[in-house]
């Protein structure tokens, strides 16, 4: 067979395919398409996606792969080193290192990923308002912003959860509402760049509301950088509530968190160095793999790069 | 439709733009109506208004600039104007329909052919998914586009611009609109596709029972298309006739600029083409009186103090210009002197 027929035998089977799926391409574009296509060749940011699997699998199903129960103590096996029986070690109250960082998984996790999605909430909402209706609102919003962003992150976190007391769900709080303005500065940013193009005066002409217009032609346009940036941010929250229950303002004991046990190691770094260590490595680890996978997701969304 | 054949009615609207500079009079009085199943063609070089008139039609002058100050548009016996915005956006591109200047960034790069078309069926005739998927297939081959049914799932980036004019096409005729608005429908493209877009819109207006404003600074397309033309000079409409009227006795300085300086087969080889010296006057400070003084060879002092009233020459030719009678009278050369 020559190629141009191969080529052409090739081409005919792809069009044929697209025949078939009538109704379901309407909902797929082709933006999204192209950048899973691009984000599969990236090899870092696939390791970045691999490891962020993991640790979902892993959050998921912690009471399956953790060999021992993360708070139960047993005194005789205080400080242990790292051995077939604990891979990990011990902590001073005997308790399994490895089932601990197995379950601290859980709260990193769903820490990172509730806080964010309230950040993405408020901020899309916000930016949303400031750039699409503008004038006042816009002015009003940014300044608002503008005021988050003159606080550090940690502090504004210390300084809620000092008000609001630990707890989890007053970490989701804290990071969640310290988080949003970079959002809503992000998304309006896009908004104000898409609302002006004639495909928005198009749709305009045709009839359709301001919600359906930002529902259906801002949003899907303007969402690419909110993806790139909640993935990235996701490690950031991952830290701040590290940072926070190493702070002991965070997640109390006895929950496994991989802040507290990395503050509660701190005085035996010495005689016991993997109390530190897995916890330490833990963190560094998902952080890595949303960072790596957040910045595979930039390349792959930026049209340059075709 | 009312009795005296008249689907929309214009009268003295003004938009203007409010800028840092200054008050931008893009439109500064226009009149004129639209007669059912006619092609009215709109004419003017490049900020003259022609696109400001259409777009305040359909009230899509974009905020907070931009401001119709003044006028009445009406359509079904309503005042455009004055509708609250749901009425409004149930009259877009269900009654009152655009195609835009520029296809290859007037469809959402993000969704599908098929999906953009299917968009305009559903907000106005409420079809469901599959009936409107029909109706669109039926619509891409009214518009000439081969393999339809594949089509559909394509996006625009795969479509050349000839064919994504035809697109837009589609989607503004997807309601059989009463009133068609076509802004400069084929500035983007080469020129054979440009005569095979004018056709199609041609074509499509008698299906559709539609009549179009059409947009353009061709006085070539005007010529074929239009049976009355709109001839606009910074904000002003300076002519108002048939194309007949505008082509082979224009009374307008203007006009009979415009029309010295194209191409034209009825004329001898011999004549030279005469350019209007000059340029378009800047549209924030507009000098007072005619604002074509400045480029006119016929102008005289009175022509500084207002602008001239639009009269009714001889039937259906409308002329603002002071001295329209003598140009008349005596023919160019005399006025001239």
């Amino acid at each position: 067979m020559y190629p141009e027929e191969k080529v052409e035998q090739e081409r005919s089977k792809v069009e044929s395919a697209k025949d078939i799926d009538l109704e379901g391409k309407y909902t797929r574009s082709s933006l999204y398409k192209d950048a899973w296509r691009r984000l599969k060749k990236n090899k870092l940011a696939m390791v970045g996606l691999g490891i962020v699997i993991m640790l979902i699998l892993i959050a998921i199903f912690a009471n399956l792969i953790a060999p021992y129960d993360p708070i139960e103590r047993v005194k005789e096996e205080s400080s242990l080193s790292p051995s077939r029986l604990h891979l990990f070690g011990t902590d001073l109250l005997g308790r399994d290192i490895f089932s601990r960082v197995i379950y601290g998984s859980r709260i990193s996790i769903v820490v990172g990923v509730v806080a964010v999605g309230i950040s993405v909430v408020i901020g899309l909402f916000l930016g949303a308002l400031a750039g699409y209706f503008g004038s006042a609102s816009d002015a009003l919003i940014m300044r608002i912003a503008d005021i988050f962003f003159a606080f550090p992150y940690i502090l504004g976190a210390i300084a809620i959860m000092t008000v609001l007391g630990p707890g989890i769900v007053n970490i989701f709080i804290a990071i969640g509402i310290l988080g949003w303005a970079s959002f809503a500065r992000i998304f309006r940013g896009s908004i104000l760049s898409i609302k002006n193009k004639e495909y928005i005066e198009a749709a305009r002409a045709l009839g359709a509301s301001n919600h359906r217009i930002i529902i259906r032609h801002i949003f899907p346009n303007a969402f690419a950088p909110i993806i790139v940036y909640a993935t990235m941010n996701i490690g950031t929250a991952i830290i701040v509530e590290a940072a926070l229950s190493f702070l002991g303002i965070g997640v109390q004991p006895p929950t496994p968190a991989w802040g507290k046990m990395l503050s509660e190691s701190l005085d035996y770094i010495d005689i016991a160095p993997w109390m530190m260590l897995f916890p330490g490595l833990a963190i560094v680890i998902t952080v890595l793999g949303f960072v790596l996978l957040g910045d595979g997701l930039r390349d792959a969304f930026d049209p340059r790069l075709k | 439709m009312s009795t005296n054949n008249k689907v929309l009615e214009v009268k003295d609207l003004k938009t203007y733009f409010f800028t840092d500079a200054g008050v931008v009079k893009a439109v500064d009085g226009i009149s004129f109506d639209l007669k059912f199943g006619e092609t009215l063609g709109i004419v003017g070089e490049t900020g003259s208004g022609k696109s400001v008139t259409a777009l305040s039609i359909l009230r899509l002058i974009p905020h907070p600039h931009g401001r119709i100050v003044a006028g009445k548009i009406i359509f079904d016996n309503k005042d455009i104007l004055k509708l609250n915005l749901k009425t409004l956006q149930s009259y877009r591109g269900n009654r009152i329909s655009m195609i835009f200047q520029d296809p290859m960034t007037s469809l959402n790069p993000v969704y599908t052919i098929g999906n953009q078309i299917i968009e305009s069926l559903v907000i106005h005739q409420k079809l469901d998914k599959k009936s409107a998927v029909k109706e669109a297939l039926k619509l891409l081959e009214m518009v000439g586009i081969a393999e339809a049914k594949r089509r559909l799932s394509s996006y625009p980036h795969e479509f050349s611009g000839g064919m994504r004019q035809r697109v837009m096409i589609a989607m503004a005729i997807a309601n059989a609109p009463d009133i068609l608005i076509a802004d400069e429908p084929t500035t983007a493209l080469d020129v054979t596709i440009q005569a095979q877009i004018l056709e199609l819109i041609n074509e499509l207006k008698y299906k559709t029972n539609s009549s179009i404003i059409l947009i353009t600074h061709d006085l070539g397309v005007v010529a074929k298309y239009a049976r009355r033309v709109i001839v606009m000079y910074a904000g002003k409409m300076v002519e108002f006739s048939t194309v007949d009227n505008i082509y082979y006795k224009p009374m307008h300085p203007y006009t009979m600029g415009l029309m010295n300086s194209i191409t034209r087969l009825d004329k001898s080889k011999k004549e030279k083409l005469k350019p209007i010296e000059g340029s378009p006057p800047s549209l924030i400070d507009l000098p007072e009186g005619c604002t074509f003084k400045s480029r006119c060879i016929y102008g005289k002092e009175k022509c500084s103090r207002r602008f001239p009233p639009l009269i009714e020459v001889e039937k259906e030719h409308f002329v603002a210009c002071f001295r329209v009678k003598e140009i008349r009278k005596e023919g160019i050369k005399q006025a001239v002197e």
